[in-house]
């Protein structure tokens, strides 16, 4: 805290409270905040919708599209393999998700 | 493109003051004590004139000197602090209500409900009597105060210690069952692995040399009520006979002041139409007879009684009150404890930032006793028949209990919800607000002014020792090396 001094024992265990979130790791914390990677979803990019002329041949394929912007353009562990540090060849048998998209099997940790 | 959501702020709950030149803030949410610096005050003179969009609020901080990165910083972190509120914010965080099997910390037993004076104030005998003490035990017997002890020891959960007061009546009318309690309670509290300590509250009539001796030995913690010099103290504290105490209880209360070595005595006095002068009762029962602590209150009334304090006497006592706060405060400053406890008891609890959902401990961690062995609240329900909360033999009621928190809880009193000196007050005592309006539930409006002038003058109390010796607060929070 910067700002305010804290003076009483409630005060410092708002001060501790503040600092350990500030310590925290939360979803898109990379500066500035929040972190909005591109490609992703957050960013508005076509999905499953038509696009702004009305048409569908723009918008990404809904699998393939989430497949490869969440596992190599982002990092969302939860949802998608892990390729930076556990699943670096989760995709080697699919190289073209439209075709290969079979090969991409369940990661068993 | 990303939209993120636009803030527009407020002021948040909070109470401001100021001491030694310096701005603070008292955060009504959390009972919690901020020096502010200038920046902050800048905020806090923005908001108070309204709402600011987010952009509005840096944009005129970086006009007053800041750069882009300090101003977003600073409303974040009064926004994080809830100093400020971004508009989308509920208002109202309240503490949460305390769990059902809250341990038990303190039993008070009404060792006898007798008295050998006849105090015309009296709540349990006089006009705003609620006990119906009619075909009750008028003693506790060592059975009951047995049962109550095992009680109390069955109840703590994984508490240390516990702690027994011996109340009455005038508890030295039943002083043989106090003694045989401490016995058998030392030996249950060490069998139990906790430690237990111990007070009394006496009129002070009754102490012979062997009860001082025994108060001492055992670290019998000793509060006397006491309403000052002679003339004061027999305005009211008076026999049945109309005989004033003062004369009987003066070489008996100096006694015990020379023999009892192992804890403080301390004085509490009740104010009352005519027994106001706080100075002149500090002085005597401080200076004059010794006590190490003097405690006021003003007396306990429904509204129009010949005893009761009106706003104009009000008034001078709190007069008084300001005053001997600042004697309080010159002698913190030079690192010693000043004896008017109406002072030390708020700042210990500013200190720690107490933030109450009820005024008191009573239900919670406290109980009373009867001498039949009825459990109330606290002392002050014994033997009230609309207000058991269960039996010593049978244990708590929690319905009832459930009953009174729930109407005792600090959400549930409307006018306290916009006050700021609610994380102290809590609505006040429960028993009064009883006598006053029928409903333990019913805050004590009677008092509120009252009540936040004196927590603001604590509060600039804190802040001038925290600019000009903050080691006093550290060293009285720990009650260590002070004189």
């Amino acid at each position: 805290m910067k700002h305010l001094k804290p003076l009483n024992a409630k005060a410092r265990k708002i001060e501790a409270d503040m600092a350990s979130m500030d310590e925290d790791v939360v979803a898109l914390q990379q500066a500035p905040r929040p972190h909005v990677p591109v490609g992703c979803s957050l960013s508005f990019s076509p999905g499953w919708e038509v696009d702004a002329s009305g048409g569908t041949a723009g918008l990404c394929q809904p699998v393939e599209r989430d497949i490869y912007d969440c596992y190599v353009t982002c990092f969302w562990p939860v949802q998608m393999a892990d390729h930076v540090n556990y699943s670096p060849d989760w995709a080697s048998n699919c190289a073209a998700a439209t075709k290969d998209w079979r090969n991409l099997d369940i990661v068993f940790p | 493109m990303t939209t993120l959501l636009a803030h527009r702020y407020r002021l948040g709950e909070i109470h401001e003051f100021r001491a030694e030149g310096a701005d603070f803030i008292y955060l009504v949410t959390a009972g919690a004590i901020f020096a502010a610096d200038g920046a902050t005050r800048k905020v806090l003179d923005l908001l108070a004139q309204g709402e600011l969009d987010h952009d509005d609020l840096v944009r005129a901080l970086i006009g007053d000197g800041l750069s882009a990165v300090d101003a977003e910083g600073l409303v974040r972190e009064l926004r994080l602090a809830r100093a400020i509120e971004a508009n989308q914010v509920v208002q109202g965080l309240t503490p949460a209500a305390p769990p059902a099997d809250f341990p038990l910390q303190a039993l008070v037993l009404n060792v006898t409900n007798q008295c050998n004076l006849a105090c015309t104030y009296c709540y349990e005998f006089g006009a705003d009597k609620i006990a119906t003490p009619a075909g009750k035990p008028k003693y506790m017997t060592v059975e009951t105060a047995k049962s109550s002890v095992d009680f109390l020891l069955g109840s703590a959960g994984r508490r240390e210690a516990v702690h027994i007061t011996f109340f009455g009546g005038e508890t030295l009318m039943n002083f043989r069952l106090l003694r045989d309690v401490v016995l058998y309670a030392d030996e249950a509290a060490a069998a139990a692995g906790k430690r237990i300590t111990y007070s009394l509250t006496t009129n002070a009539t009754l102490l012979t040399d062997e009860i001082i001796q025994f108060l001492s030995d055992h670290a019998v913690g000793v509060t006397v009520s006491m309403d000052g010099p002679p003339e004061l103290q027999d305005a009211r504290r008076v026999y049945k006979n109309g005989k004033g105490s003062y004369a009987v209880m003066e070489p008996r209360l100096r006694k015990l002041i020379a023999g009892h070595k192992t804890r403080a005595v301390t004085a509490r006095v009740t104010l009352s139409a005519g027994v106001t002068d706080v100075k002149r009762i500090y002085q005597h029962l401080k200076h004059d007879i010794g006590f190490h602590e003097v405690g006021f209150a003003p007396v306990t009334s429904a509204d129009e009684r010949e005893y009761s304090l009106n706003g104009d006497a009000m008034t001078g006592v709190l007069a008084d009150f300001e005053a001997l706060a600042d004697e309080w405060l010159d002698y913190a400053l030079q690192g010693k404890v000043h004896g008017f406890t109406n002072v030390s008891e708020t700042l210990s609890e500013l200190i720690a930032g107490s933030n109450k959902s009820h005024p008191c401990g009573a239900g919670l961690g406290l109980l009373g006793v009867s001498p039949s062995g009825d459990l109330s609240p606290c002392h002050r329900f014994t033997d009230a028949d609309t207000h058991t909360l269960g039996h010593i033999s049978t244990g708590l009621d929690q319905e009832k209990r459930e009953d009174f928190l729930t109407r005792g809880h600090v959400a549930a009193k409307y006018e306290c919800t916009s006050c700021w000196a609610r994380p102290l007050c809590a609505g006040g005592c429960h028993h009064e607000a009883f006598v006053r309006y029928g409903d333990t539930g019913h805050a004590n409006l009677h008092y509120c002014d009252w009540i936040r002038q004196w927590t603001d003058r604590c509060l600039q109390i804190y802040g001038t020792l925290a600019q000009k010796n903050p080691e006093f607060l550290e060293r009285f929070a720990e009650r260590k090396g002070l004189q």
